[in-house]
């Protein structure tokens, strides 16, 4: 995949900071990989960010409960222990920072890109699925126990895509 | 003297932030006001007496740059400090703002360190 090791080290480089910065929390990268089929159902928080420009695509953070509780809590110094408003919008935030800072780091490679106000979504035994051709590169983490997956899926403006209309992602409500 | 804040940000967990991270701050606080975005950042400057405002960029209905825009060609405003705080770290974004007029800039992610030393000297 195109740039992929650019990629990947642009997230790393952003989540660490992103964490130490705003958390005062240690990530661990993971090997990366890119994820060519749509893989089983999931649960958990998915952040998406859409990214236009001379590339387009979509960029997500996906982790469990428990961890976007963790996360929310360091983020704004006090305790939570179940999913709410203020867990999601810190995780909406997070991912807004994590993404925004690789977007600015392959600028000089993609050419200017823009960003959409970040989607989160809080579920159980849900898919997400880009309509896009492109694959997407995982760089998973592991901090304090948990893991996160930050995701990016891009493709040139000049690569046919399908023409969907609404949202980029489609969302499968398994039950 | 007290300065009376504006933080404008689409996100309630950054106006949260930030309003800690400046009532930690070595800065005279009157009080802080927020806004989600730049219309509702107009609304809050009609009504009160606003000495500097922290604003996103990135945000729905009325950008941070075009906030930037409307305060500083509004000569009742002009002379409020603004600084923008952002993800939207490229170079043209940058330059576009300190152009419009801006007082500074602050990358997200942020520490309290950095928001102190860029609000230094504009009160």
């Amino acid at each position: 995949m195109e740039h992929q090791d650019q990629m990947v080290a642009a997230i790393r480089d952003s989540t660490a900071e992103v964490f130490a910065t705003m958390l005062g929390l240690e990530v661990t990268p993971q090997e990366s990989y890119v994820e060519v089929n749509q893989v089983g159902p999931s649960g958990g928080v998915v952040a998406l960010i859409g990214l236009a420009g001379a590339w387009i695509g979509t960029g997500a953070l996906h982790c469990n409960a428990e961890c976007a509780c963790l996360i929310a809590s360091a983020m704004m110094q006090q305790t939570y222990e179940v999913i709410g408003d203020e867990v999601l919008d810190a995780i909406s935030e997070l991912t807004n920072m994590i993404i925004g800072n690789v977007k600015t780091s392959l600028e000089d490679a993609l050419g200017v890109l823009g960003l959409s106000i970040p989607t989160v979504i809080y579920g159980r035994n849900f898919m997400t699925r880009s309509v896009q051709k492109a694959d997407w590169i995982v760089a998973p983490f592991r901090c304090n126990g948990f893991t996160i997956q930050i995701k990016m899926c891009v493709a040139r403006v000049d690569e046919p895509q399908p023409v969907r209309h609404g949202f980029s992602q489609s969302l499968l409500l398994n039950g | 003297m007290a300065l009376n804040l504006l933080i404008v940000d689409d996100s309630p967990a950054i106006r949260k932030i930030l309003q800690r991270v400046l009532q930690q701050a070595d800065v005279p606080i009157g009080g802080i006001f927020e806004a989600g975005d730049g219309v509702q950042a107009l609304k809050v400057l009609e009504m009160q007496h606003i000495s500097l405002i922290l604003t996103d960029v990135n945000m729905p209905n009325m950008d941070g740059l075009q906030l930037l825009g409307r305060v500083k060609a509004d000569a009742r405003w002009k002379d409020i400090p603004v600084v923008l705080i952002t993800t939207e770290g490229g170079q043209t974004k940058v330059m576009e703002a300190l152009h419009l007029g801006a007082a500074g800039y602050v990358r997200k992610p942020f520490s309290a360190d950095q928001i102190r030393d860029k609000l230094r000297g504009l009160y």
